[in-house]
């Protein structure tokens, strides 16, 4: 087995050991769709799709987020995470190793926003918009993943946690997952469109319904997506040369 | 045959200087104390072998290669503190993990059997008892059939029985042939184990030699009294005098009590006490330390 592959093994089983850890992460997005999706737009079929494909989103940033920002943060307080820097492979089976981990979490942290629109709403996919859909989970994971390891190899854990609880509430409601594509408030008509989740949402609705996304919050994923890519590889070498060098 | 060598290393951790042009060899079948306070620079040596820090200036070269490079580790065996076990996953999980980054690694029972973990095989790291994750810690610097051990400060904080059994397995691996290098700030530890010792204080080797070569400096104690006027005694490594007491280091202290009575010193109050190695260090170095380098 491929190390990358060992390492992601035993992460998933220190994370699945504790389970309200998996818990956590799916529990918004689950209650977020039983509060707001089913009561309002459960019986429109393409309101509980969008709404749906919203809430997956959230899923997907708030697993991301958690895992790799609070995840990383304590392993670097662990003396375990040395160790292994003393087997003979270097950094990148384990770093590996955590993606993958983190996109298994992340697909099943989104299992009960599915069911839930399977179950109680009018939301329905064909079976080409469900695989394109998954596809756009693991796209739209990249900008989160990398704010995460921002998050993750910047800060101490205690503070960790802190920052990614402040910004994943912003992030949701002013990206508009919150609401209807077009229903929004004015205000966040004005700021989604240059915030990620905004460009992530939006691929997902394209994956799963016929919307047309805006060009401009696709630009600007990209964009963040550079950047976030930029602050996490500054964090990470940072990290190394405090610790490793 | 060289597996592990340090050249004029220094290692600076922004203003403070943690080792001092250090050199160190252990060679193939060695069994090598390394022996110091706590802060001496054990530590740091030994991570700058095994490959987790990089020298300030020097060299080091750890089985005929840079130590950063994976493939110098492939034969090097390195245990992790205890406290860093990852608590959720069971013994034979963390065994395996590890394993899998060995191309030839010890069958996971015969590992445990050899380190009396059998019975532990389904317990979570976490749920072991001290005694329990130090042998799990040390099994693991095993697991890959290494031929260089790395040991940093093994049996800190376990019981007299659990610490030899620890040692026996420690000698068990070096009667088969293989190379041990472990700190320690035990002077028993290092005794009990190891034949040559490397005495290290302020981030500098000050002694390289036989265990009882070392023990012979480092067995200091301390003869300590009120008297006016002392003549010139011999056997004394140093002399201080303190709030109207002297005291005195030697590393035969009977001697020394023989001597003064014999030379009839008016002396009163006397007391003969072991010091630690700290002190004996301090002792032995005070003369010949070289005031710490500005940067």
């Amino acid at each position: 087995m491929p190390l990358a592959l060992v390492h992601a093994r035993y992460q998933l089983l220190e994370i699945i050991r504790i389970p309200v850890a998996v818990v956590g992460s799916a529990f918004f997005p689950a209650a977020a769709m039983l509060f707001f999706v089913v009561p309002f737009a459960g019986d429109d079929p393409t309101g509980a799709t969008y709404a749906t494909a919203a809430m997956v989103t959230f899923a997907v940033m708030s697993a991301n987020i958690f895992q790799y920002g609070v995840g990383v943060a304590e392993d670097r307080d662990q003396p375990w995470n040395p160790y292994t820097r003393t087997l003979p492979a270097g950094p990148a089976p384990r770093l590996a190793g955590r993606v993958l981990a983190g996109l298994v979490l992340t697909y099943l942290s989104m299992v009960p926003v599915v069911v839930i629109a399977a179950v109680a709403t009018a939301a329905r996919v064909s079976a080409v918009q469900f695989l394109l859909g998954l596809v756009a989970v693991a796209v739209i994971s990249v900008p989160f993943t990398l704010l995460g390891l921002a998050i993750g190899y910047s800060l101490p854990s205690k503070a960790a946690i802190v920052v990614a609880q402040v910004l994943f509430f912003p992030l949701a409601f002013g990206g508009g997952l919150l609401s209807a594509p077009d229903e929004a408030p004015g205000f966040i008509q004005a700021i989604a469109p240059y915030l990620p989740t905004r460009g992530a949402v939006e691929l997902m609705w394209a994956a799963v319904t016929d919307w047309q996304p805006d060009v401009r919050t696709l630009v600007m994923l990209v964009v963040w997506v550079v950047a976030l890519a930029a602050v996490a590889g500054w964090a990470y070498r940072r990290d190394e040369g405090r610790r490793f060098s | 045959m060289i597996l592990a060598r340090a050249e004029q290393v220094s290692r600076r951790y922004g203003e403070v200087l943690a080792l001092d042009r250090v050199d160190l060899t252990v060679r193939a079948g060695e069994l090598v104390g390394l022996l110091g306070p706590n802060g001496a620079g054990k530590s740091t040596l030994l991570n700058l072998l095994v490959g987790l820090r990089r020298p300030t200036g020097g060299r080091v070269e750890l089985l005929g290669g840079d130590p950063h490079d994976p493939a110098s580790r492939r034969q090097l065996g390195v245990t992790p503190q205890e406290t860093g076990l990852p608590g959720t996953l069971r013994v034979g999980e963390v065994v395996d993990f590890v394993s899998a980054h060995y191309p030839d690694p010890v069958p996971r029972g015969e590992l445990l059997d050899r380190f009396g973990l059998t019975d532990q095989v389904r317990r979570q790291a976490g749920g072991l008892s001290g005694g329990q994750r130090r042998r799990l810690a040390v099994a693991l610097a095993f697991v890959g059939r290494p031929r260089l051990v790395v040991l940093d400060e093994p049996t800190t904080g376990l019981d007299v029985e659990a610490r030899h059994a620890l040692w026996e397995a420690i000698r068990e691996f070096h009667a088969g042939g293989g190379t041990v290098l472990l700190s320690s700030h035990y002077l028993e530890e290092v005794e009990a184990l190891a034949q040559r010792v490397v005495v290290i204080g302020h981030g500098r080797v000050l002694a390289d030699d036989s265990v009882a070569a070392v023990r012979g400096i480092v067995g200091v104690r301390r003869v300590s009294l009120v008297a006016d006027d002392l003549p010139t005694l011999p056997g004394v490594v140093a002399t201080e005098r303190v709030d109207g007491r002297v005291h005195l280091l030697t590393t035969d202290a009977d001697q020394l009590v023989r001597d003064l009575v014999t030379a009839g010193v008016a002396f009163r109050d006397l007391e003969v006490r072991p010091t630690s190695l700290e002190e004996a260090f301090l002792a032995i170095t005070a003369g010949d330390r070289p005031a710490p380098t500005p940067a």
